[in-house]
């Protein structure tokens, strides 16, 4: 067994505790490299199926590819796609410019909370890691939200023995991050073992940039690199010094924004 | 689901590895050191946390590349665990940076419970303290014995050795006691980076390892393949024609064609296939830590929290086991509340009836007298659950033989199977259930052929009750009435085997009362076995009589019949007084139940 695989059979035991234990239970899936891998988990977990439904919260400022390969993607592998807006807020002339924070809290995390009320859903499965900033570094992989969506970071419930927190007051939610040990490097070499079609967004147009990490077009920009395939990101990634989310305008706003963000509920 | 060891090795095996010591002490700060010094951090990371650092009028922090909460940062203290990666010339690591601070001992046991090694950092100017101590205790029991100690501050104390081998002598002496042995004791200032990625001038006195080379010398666990099967059902999926077994391999191996047998339930099969999806080639066996899916070659009933292993390597089942346990919770642990215990898929109520000695985990001082403990104390007590559970000790097999404590909706507790000693009947007589099946020898006709002949399955009916309310009325009635309809009904009468079987029972009021009940199950489970319904009754105070009927017809189904005005417990069919007093339509109505579990299921159908 190697370090993919080990990380492969302990995601694949979280998604199984948290299929069991959630009667409504349902999965972001982002379109970014890092929630494809967890449909991908999820088809190993379940033996070639995906029997928990995919929520994909629509920003309207996605890039336009990204909702074409959903589309193709989700036919191909039959999925159950449940796609969420906050239509009151893009009404409303919401955007960017209104401030950053305001705008991934209006479109993302209310348009979140929009469909989980509107399914009822008591467990929602992310695919985010803890190299990615240092307030996931300190995520558990089942981490409840109370009815406000916030996120308690002060007092976290223990997590020993692969025994995670499956019960839980009504009104409440419970986060499930199966990949959260995973690295950047770890997905794009899952990728490459296990050939995932990913999004191209991800690799280097002619001019010589690529996305490293997806987000809504005005607030994600690109990285120099030459990396056109799978094998090259791998390669690239094992000589990188500068951290995978420093396209993402909104991770700069201030010093503990992503703190904030994610205490009131951001992914 | 591994790939065969078709995959290649992609990079060197990573090594889990734990900081934790009193709070204060430098645990945060050692790993920001190691993090800089070894060049793990991306660009820009330390002048980020320097404008940090200067907009709060503070000295370069290093502990602030961990401690990313804005509380952390401001109260200078990790309120929770973090997980950082880093590598070194010999292979990749996640460090867990674990709080010091008594406050959060359930985050620092989440960082811990699953290192394969741990550094416990000593301040040099503080001495040991009461964290350093209970961090100590709480890393035994979590079974995690690879410790170095870090005396850190050593600038702080001008270096002296003096300091440092009191320190030294003092804290040997306390894991002494706890059985553990530290791998070194490395002086050191994180601050500064002295001894941390390579040794420097300050301490010519000292001559082991930096801590980075001791890191690079603790060994990585071997998979525990080399220990007895043990697979803790998951979930059982049906999303297409296969009926597949999910759950994980704790330790051991499995191979297609391996007959197992699921505990407590002694149910037996074959593994037909082992599944996988898109994999090279379809698998034929398993090891430990693999997460996979098996099918059996005849559909027995298996359900989350059965414990599958090889037949001739069975796990122990019982209500009763002696534990060491430590306690996180709000509430304290105390003798007699009902809690629930998760033991890998088990989930089952259960409930302290001894603490044999409870203890303070700071100084290791018991606690006499005491029928609780209280948060961060440890204490070795007796459990009791409600059902059965399947475990083994923790010095066996460490990961079926752990568990943790649920209070409400919280984790409040973990704990370590010590020891077991069959105490209770119900133990003794499922003990020797279970010997009986295992040697069991079976019939060249298959309980399906008898089925299949009969029209019917083997089962024990057993109508229950206060006396009075009509109950052996009824089971004539639906022996009779099964009889006519073509089926093998008996009604085993308990008066008839206390006159012949029992004869030698003097006085059925006293002991020997459980005895009569084990006769009586034991005839059921010959008639069973013969392939009939068997229909029997209990009166309602004989509850411990029903419980050892049905465990020893086990593993026939077992169909209880209630005749109550107020129904208790779970019976399959409840009836009222009257309907019991009209036994032909009662007779009707169990009939018709039967028909629908497909207990009765006519003859010439097919299997």
């Amino acid at each position: 067994m190697d370090h993919l695989d080990e990380l492969e059979n302990q995601s694949i035991f979280i998604l199984r505790e948290a299929y069991k234990n959630f009667k409504n239970l349902a999965m972001l899936w982002s379109i970014g490299k890092d929630s494809t891998i967890l449909v991908w988990l999820a088809r190993k977990a379940f033996f070639g199926h995906c029997p928990i439904p995919l929520v994909h919260i629509d920003t309207t400022y996605k890039i336009p590819a990204m909702i074409e390969y959903r589309d193709r993607v989700a036919k191909e592998w039959g999925l159950n796609l449940v796609v969420g807006k906050n239509q009151k807020a893009l009404d409303e002339g919401m955007n960017h410019e209104k401030g950053r924070l305001v705008c991934c809290e209006a479109l993302k995390t209310q348009g979140l909370q929009c469909i989980m009320e509107e399914h009822g859903y008591t467990g929602l499965i992310l695919g985010i890691r803890r190299d990615e900033e240092g307030t996931r570094a300190k995520e558990r992989y089942f981490s409840p939200r109370d009815k406000n969506f916030e996120w308690n970071f002060k007092d976290q419930p223990p997590e020993l023995w692969d025994q995670y927190k499956t019960s839980f007051a009504d009104d409440t939610h419970i986060r499930i991050h199966p990949i959260l040990h995973w690295t950047e490097l770890n997905v794009w070499e899952y990728i490459q073992r296990e050939k995932i079609p990913i999004i191209d967004l991800y690799f280097a147009s002619p001019e010589g940039t690529r996305y490293r990490s997806l987000g809504c077009a005005p607030c994600t920009g690109t990285i120099d690199s030459t990396a056109k395939n799978v094998d090259e990101i791998v390669e690239e990634l094992k000589n990188c010094t500068t951290s995978e989310r420093s396209g993402r305008a909104q991770d700069q706003e201030n010093t503990y924004a992503m703190q904030k963000l994610r205490a009131r509920g951001y992914m | 689901m591994g790939n065969n060891g078709n995959a290649p090795d992609l990079s060197s095996r990573l090594l889990r590895l734990v900081i934790v010591g009193h709070v204060d002490h430098g645990k945060s700060t050692l790993v920001g050191r190691l993090l800089s010094d070894t060049g793990t951090l991306p660009e820009g990371k330390l002048d980020f946390i320097r404008d940090i650092c200067k907009q709060q009028g503070k000295d370069f922090e290093y502990a602030f590349l961990l401690d990313a909460l804005e509380e952390e940062q401001e109260q200078g203290i990790t309120i929770d665990t973090s997980q950082i990666f880093f590598s070194t010339a010999k292979r990749k690591y996640v460090i867990i940076d674990a709080p010091g601070h008594k406050e959060f001992l359930k985050n620092m046991v989440t960082g811990a419970a699953d290192a394969e090694a741990a550094l416990l950092l000593i301040d040099a100017n503080e001495g040991v303290q009461e964290q350093s101590r209970r961090h100590g205790y709480i890393l035994k029991l979590l079974g995690l014995t690879q410790v170095a100690v870090v005396i850190n501050k050593m600038d702080l104390v001008g270096y002296d050795e003096k300091v440092y081998s009191n320190i030294k002598k003092e804290y040997t002496a306390f894991m002494e006691s706890l059985g553990i042995e530290a791998r070194e004791f490395i002086p050191v200032s994180a601050k500064l980076g002295v001894n941390i990625a390579a040794l420097k001038d300050e301490m010519p006195w000292y001559k082991g390892p930096s801590v980075l080379d001791m890191v690079d010398q603790f060994e990585k666990k071997p998979p525990p393949d080399h220990l007895p099967f043990r697979f803790p059902v998951q979930d059982v999926y049906k999303f297409d024609e296969r009926r597949i077994i999910a759950g994980r391999v704790e330790s051991g191996k499995l191979k297609a064609g391996d007959r197992v047998t699921f505990s407590p339930s002694n149910k037996q099969a074959v593994v037909k296939t082992i599944e996988a999806w898109s994999v090279p080639e379809q698998p034929s066996a398993a090891t430990s830590s693999e997460s996979i899916g098996f099918t059996l070659d005849e559909q027995i009933f298996v359900e989350r929290g059965d414990v599958c292993t090889l037949t001739d390597q069975l796990p122990i089942v019982s209500t009763t086991f002696d534990a060491n346990v430590f306690w996180m919770g709000k509430r304290n642990l105390e003798k007699g509340r009902k809690f629930v215990i998760k033991l890998n898929t088990q989930e089952v109520e259960c409930e302290v009836v001894d603490f044999k000695k409870a203890i303070d985990a700071s100084t290791l001082e018991t606690l006499t007298n005491q029928d609780y403990i209280a948060k961060n104390d440890v204490a070795e007590l007796t459990l009791s659950t409600r059902n059965p559970v399947a475990f083994d000790l923790f010095g066996s097999i460490a990961t079926t033989g752990r568990f943790v404590l649920v209070d409400e909706f919280d984790v409040c507790g973990g704990g370590i199977i010590t020891t077991y000693t069959p105490a209770t009947k119900e133990d003794k007589l499922r003990d020797e259930v279970r010997t009986r099946d295992f040697n069991w020898i079976k019939s060249e006709i298959k309980p399906e052929e008898r089925a299949y002949r009969n029209g019917h399955r083997a089962t024990l009916i057993l109508i229950t009750g206060d006396p009075g309310t009509g109950k052996g009325p009824l089971a004539r009635t639906l022996e009779h009435s099964l009889f006519q309809n073509n089926f093998q009904s008996y009604l085993l009468d308990r008066r008839n085997v206390n006159l012949g079987l029992g004869a030698d029972l003097d006085d059925p009021k006293s002991n020997s009362e459980s005895e009569s009940a084990r006769r009586l199950g034991e005839v059921a489970k010959l008639f069973l076995d013969a392939g009939h319904v068997v229909i029997s009754t209990s009166n309602a105070f004989h509850q411990e009589d029903q419980a050892d009927l049905k465990l020893l017809a086990n593993p026939y189904p077992v169909v209880e019949i209630q005749v109550a005005s107020q129904p208790t417990g779970e019976p399959d069919i409840a009836l009222t007084l009257e309907e019991a007093q009209n036994a032909k339509d009662a007779s009707h109505k169990i009939q018709e139940f039967l028909k629908e579990k497909k207990i009765l299921m006519g003859h010439n159908y097919s299997i």
